[in-house]
Parts: structure tokens; sequence; C-alpha cells
């Protein structure tokens, strides 16, 4: 198990290079680079003189590998072009935190809400419960994250003033950009759950559970979630990544000091330190999540080995 | 023992009931297996209304702007203006009318959603089925790909295209979401065509000598068919969301052009004084991703009994 943990961490690692070197490139041969615009007006010698600065001068492999020296060496992810003095790391190591609270919190919310409500929708099947949260789910994936948000925020703090409209800092501010974000997960995995969980109730395994006087509750726990939670679990590596990338309508629309406004002004700026930096904790964030859901697999379910395991 | 000896012949026997010929002879009419689909979604009323449904938003971003009248793009006076018998959705901040730019936004975000959504599944079908059919060391390296494919942030994907590209159009954002769109598809039909190279009839087939070919025709591609198109439905309204999100950002569709993202983006800012401007096309996207929803349910119960729940 530890073995395959180590490999898996290296395999990350392996990824998140891959990423970065596409990335990279990628951005390195869109038109244009950081220092365009800053430098329009400048004469000659002092345009020649920045491009010198940052090493844009230079051939992008050679770029590239004062890139990766950088990373190796110092562990640092070089400055903003666009932001002297902006070090690309503290930025990261400033807002992403923001941005992981509502994300991952949102995506928590949701998968033990969705699971319960779908486990409750299967077991009252075509019944009254089973009807409504059906409506729910079928709502939760229907309507954008960013229209909820903006909904959301009409309804809570302009027609009735519960939660404060924007900002950041205390626990209240939390509960309308994760009430949002924590939404499309949830009827997800309401579906999920209610159709696995409608599976397994068939099983004979089920029947034998009961057969033996199991009680009700204990059925439920110990042979239905179990055996029919693995579909969601498949979904929640992705889930994540996508949560991810809808933080950042909601981070603008409640004014959240998350890394998304970083990104995309980055991304528009061309400021390329930046755009890598963001984009390697994205790709972190979703490679570490799923690793984390091959790590659950096991832990739930003993039948599921893991590869090298051996 | 010739006591019993009756002297039965032949011809004192008539065959009640079924007669030689008649075994054979069909009493039902035949059905194929798009009859028999159809059948069973006919059936199921949510997603036969959700069908009709989607015809009618078809119809309605197709024909719209011919039913009121109104040039979606021509300015006018009358700004900002609510619902009305004269603009059934209101005008924008323009004065355009919004019922008419709904419908024009409809025909992109459609095409973004069904474009998008045939050529990815196009694509990673074959990716996926060739990648488990050949198996072994290729199947490892190609899946491998989807992998670390699948984990780039599609977003910084979609903006270098459309700057690389230079315009932030219809064709840069379809590019975009397609080249991060396939993995998912590929990984589906790969884990369905390794469990039919895997299964007792094809084994059989195998056995009695059918060539390579032959157990692709008449095997994998049907069996896969339907796990391959209810994909398709759920793509599509996944392609539409993703196309709004991206124009609600500021990246997708710009002016002239429109689309429901980029609507739904412009009605944001007016939404505390001109709520309607964001809730028409909130709604349209909403529908249509319901009605896809629902439909492609309907779709797999239809298209595959062994799934239906």
């Amino acid at each position: 198990m530890l073995k395959y943990i180590l490999k898996r961490i290296l395999y990350m690692f392996f990824v998140l290079l891959i990423v970065t070197t596409i990335t990279f490139f990628l951005m390195h041969f869109i038109p244009g680079d950081p220092l365009t615009a800053m430098v329009q007006k400048l004469p000659e010698q002092t345009k020649i003189n920045y491009y010198a600065k940052y090493g844009l001068d230079k051939p992008v492999y050679i770029q590239y590998l004062v890139f990766l020296k950088g990373i190796f060496t110092q562990g640092t992810l070089g400055e903003s072009i666009r932001f002297p003095g902006r070090n690309v790391m503290d930025v990261l190591q400033k807002y992403s935190g923001f941005s992981s609270e509502i994300g991952l919190v949102a995506v928590a919310i949701g998968f033990v809400i969705g699971v319960i409500l779908g486990t409750l929708a299967a077991l009252k099947q075509n019944k009254l419960p089973d009807r409504v949260l059906g409506v729910i789910a079928i709502l939760g994936i229907s309507v954008p994250v960013y229209i909820l948000g903006t909904v959301f925020q009409y309804l809570f703090t302009v027609k009735w003033p519960l939660f404060p409209t924007l900002g950041w800092g205390t626990p209240a501010h939390k509960v309308l950009p994760i009430l949002c974000m924590s939404f499309a997960p949830l009827a997800t995995y309401t579906r999920y759950m209610r159709s696995s969980v409608l599976d397994v109730i068939n099983q004979d395994y089920i029947t034998m559970a009961e057969a033996k006087g199991l009680s009700f509750s204990q059925v439920v726990r110990h042979h239905v979630l179990r055996n029919s939670i693995l579909p969601s679990l498949t979904i929640l590596g992705p889930n994540v990544a996508d949560v991810f990338t809808g933080s950042f309508v909601i981070e603008s629309i409640f004014s959240i000091p998350g890394l998304g406004s970083y990104y995309i002004t980055a991304v528009n700026d061309r400021d390329f330190p930046m755009i890598i930096g963001c984009a390697m904790f994205y790709t972190a964030i979703y490679v570490l999540s799923l690793l984390v859901v091959d790590i659950l697999y096991v832990i739930i379910d003993p039948r599921i080995r893991l590869a090298q395991d051996k | 023992m010739n006591t019993f000896d009756l002297n039965l012949s032949d011809d004192l026997f008539t065959i009640e009931g079924c007669n030689a010929d008649e075994g054979e002879k069909l009493l039902r009419p035949h059905t194929t297996f798009l009859k028999d689909a159809w059948r069973r979604l006919r059936n199921n009323k949510i997603a036969i209304a959700a069908m009709c449904l989607l015809i009618l938003i078809a119809l309605y971003t197709l024909f719209g702007t011919m039913i009121c009248g109104y040039d979606p793009t021509k300015m006018s006076k009358e700004m900002n203006q609510a619902p009305s018998l004269k603009h059934w959705f209101g005008t924008d901040k323009l004065g355009r009318d919004l019922f008419a730019r709904v419908s024009i936004g409809g025909r992109v975000s459609m095409l973004i959603g069904v474009v998008g959504a045939l050529i990815t599944t196009l694509f990673g079908s074959i990716y996926g089925s060739v990648s488990a059919f050949i198996g072994g060391k290729v199947d490892a390296i190609m899946m491998r790909f989807v992998e670390i494919i699948s984990s780039i942030p599609y977003l910084i994907v979609v903006i270098m295209l459309s700057l690389m590209m230079n315009d932030s159009g219809v064709k840069s954002i379809l590019l975009a979401l397609c080249i991060v769109g396939w993995c998912q598809t590929a990984r589906l039909v790969r884990g369905q065509v390794l469990q039919l190279v895997n299964s007792d009839y094809v084994t059989a087939a195998r056995t009695l000598g059918v060539s390579n070919w032959k157990i692709i025709l008449r095997h994998m591609i049907p069996n896969t068919m339907s796990v391959i198109i209810v994909n398709l439905t759920f793509r599509i309204p996944n392609y539409i969301f993703s196309e709004a999100f991206l124009s609600y950002v500021g990246l997708g569709i710009s002016s002239p052009d429109t689309s429901w993202g980029s609507l739904a983006s412009a009605g944001k800012e007016n939404m505390f004084f001109h709520p309607y401007q964001l809730f028409f096309p909130a709604l349209m996207i909403a529908l249509t991703m319901l009605s896809f929803t629902l439909f492609g349910d309907g779709l797999r119960d239809a298209l595959d009994p062994k799934l239906r729940r």
C-alpha cells in the first residue's frame, strides 16, 4: 500500500511536469508577451534591456531550462512580470487558501449530503421524497453555478439581508459561496447514489443480510452504502476540478480574494510566471484528488486491489 | 404380438395446432433494435416531453427572429424595456429586442453544443476503442496520454487557442473544448469495448472463426452504439454549459456575436434594475440543460434496458 502511494506520488509529479511543459510551450507560442504592452513607448535600448532582464530575448527552450532550474534549485516559480516584486509562490500561498477552502468544503458538503439524499431517494423509490429529490437534482444540474450565484446574492443579501453581500473574513461571508458551489455536486451525487443504491438493494446479499435479522439501519450502513458509493467516488476527482473552475465566477460574484481573478488577469496580461504557477496549482489539486479517490477506493471496497499491490 | 393390430395408417391422423410450415411463420411483425427502443422511449412520458421541448427550443433558435420580426442587432430608442406585448422578452440597454437576441444567441450555443459533442464523441470513441482493441502496452500508453491531457485546466487551453487564432469566436471555443473534451468519451468507450472483447459471445465468435472485421461490425459497434449515443446527449448540454461559462467570464463569444452565456453575462450587470435581462437567457440555458438531461435519461433506458433503474 505504502509503496503504491509513493509510486503514485512520483507519477503525480511526472504529470505535473508534463502539464507544466505543455503549458509553458503553448504560452510561448501565443503572439505577444507580457512586455509588449508595457514597453511600446519606450526607447529601443530600454526595450532590449527589459527583454534581457526577464530572459525573454533567449530562445524558448533556454527559457524553459532556466525556469526548470529555478524550480529545482531554489524552489521558486519566479516573479510576476506585470507586477514586479510580486512573487508567484507568495501569491499562490496567500490566495490559493481561500479558493481551496470554499472549493473543498463545497465538494465535501455536496458529496455528503448528496450521498444521503440519493440513498433516501432510492429507499423511498417512486414515493414523494423521491419525486421531490428528483426535481431538486435535475434543477441542480441544469442551473449554471454563476446564475445560481447571482440569484442567491440577490435573494439573500438584497431581498432578505441574511448574509453579507461581498467580501471575505467572517464565517458568514463563506455561507453563500459555499452554498452555491455545493449545489451542482450535490445534485450529481444524488443522482448517482440513487441509481447505484437501487442496483444494490436488489442484490442477494442484501436479502441475506435482512434474513440474518440485521436491523434496517445496519443493512443500509454496512451493506447498501458501502457497496453503492463507488460510482460516486469515481466522479469525485473530476468533480473537484470542475468546482475549482466554477470558483472563478463565484469568486468574482462574491468578491472573494481567491486565485481565480489572479489567473484570469495573468492570462489576459500574458504574465508567464503567474500563468504557469496557477496552472500548476490547479493541476496539482486535480491529480491529488484523483490519488485521494484511489486510496479511498481501497479503504471502502476491500475487493479492489491496487494494481501494483501484489 | 398382433393383439393391438388396429390397422392405423398415416392418413387417419391430422396435425393439430402448429404444422411444419407454420412453425417458421412470423406471427408478429419483426421488430428491429431501433423500433424496439422507440417503443420503449414512447412509453416514457418525461422523455417525450423533454424531446418536444427540445424541438421547440430548436425551432425557436432557428425561426425566433422571424416570429417576432425584429432585427437582433438593430438598436432603437426603446432601451431597457420590461417584457411587454411589443417586446416579448423586453429590450436590452441598447434597445435591441431580447426575444430576437436570445434566439440568435441560442443558435451559437446550440451549434457549439451539438458540433462539439459530435466531434469529441466521434474522436473519443475511435481512440477508446482502438486503445481497448489493441490492448497491452499500446493501451497503457494511450490511456496515460488521456490522463495527462485531461489534467490540463481547460480554461488555459481555451484562452490560449482563442488568442492564437486571433478571434474569440465560435471556432476557437469549439476547438478548445474539443481538445480537452474527448478524454472522457475515450475512457468510457474503452471500458465498454474491453468488456465486450472479454465477453463470452465474442470469444464464441472468435472460436467459430469469424473475422475481426465482422466482429467489429456485428458485435462491437451495435453494442457500444447505445452507450455512445447516450453519452452524446449528455455531452451536448455540457458544452452549452461550458460555452456559457466562458462567455460569462468574458472569454467566450464577444460582441457583436452573441450566445446565451454572453447574454446572461450582459444581463448580470443590470440584474438589480432589469432582472428579466438575466432571466430569459438563464431560463433558456436551464431549459435546454434540463431537457437534454431528461431526454438522455429516457434514451439510456430505451436503448439499454439492462441499465434501466
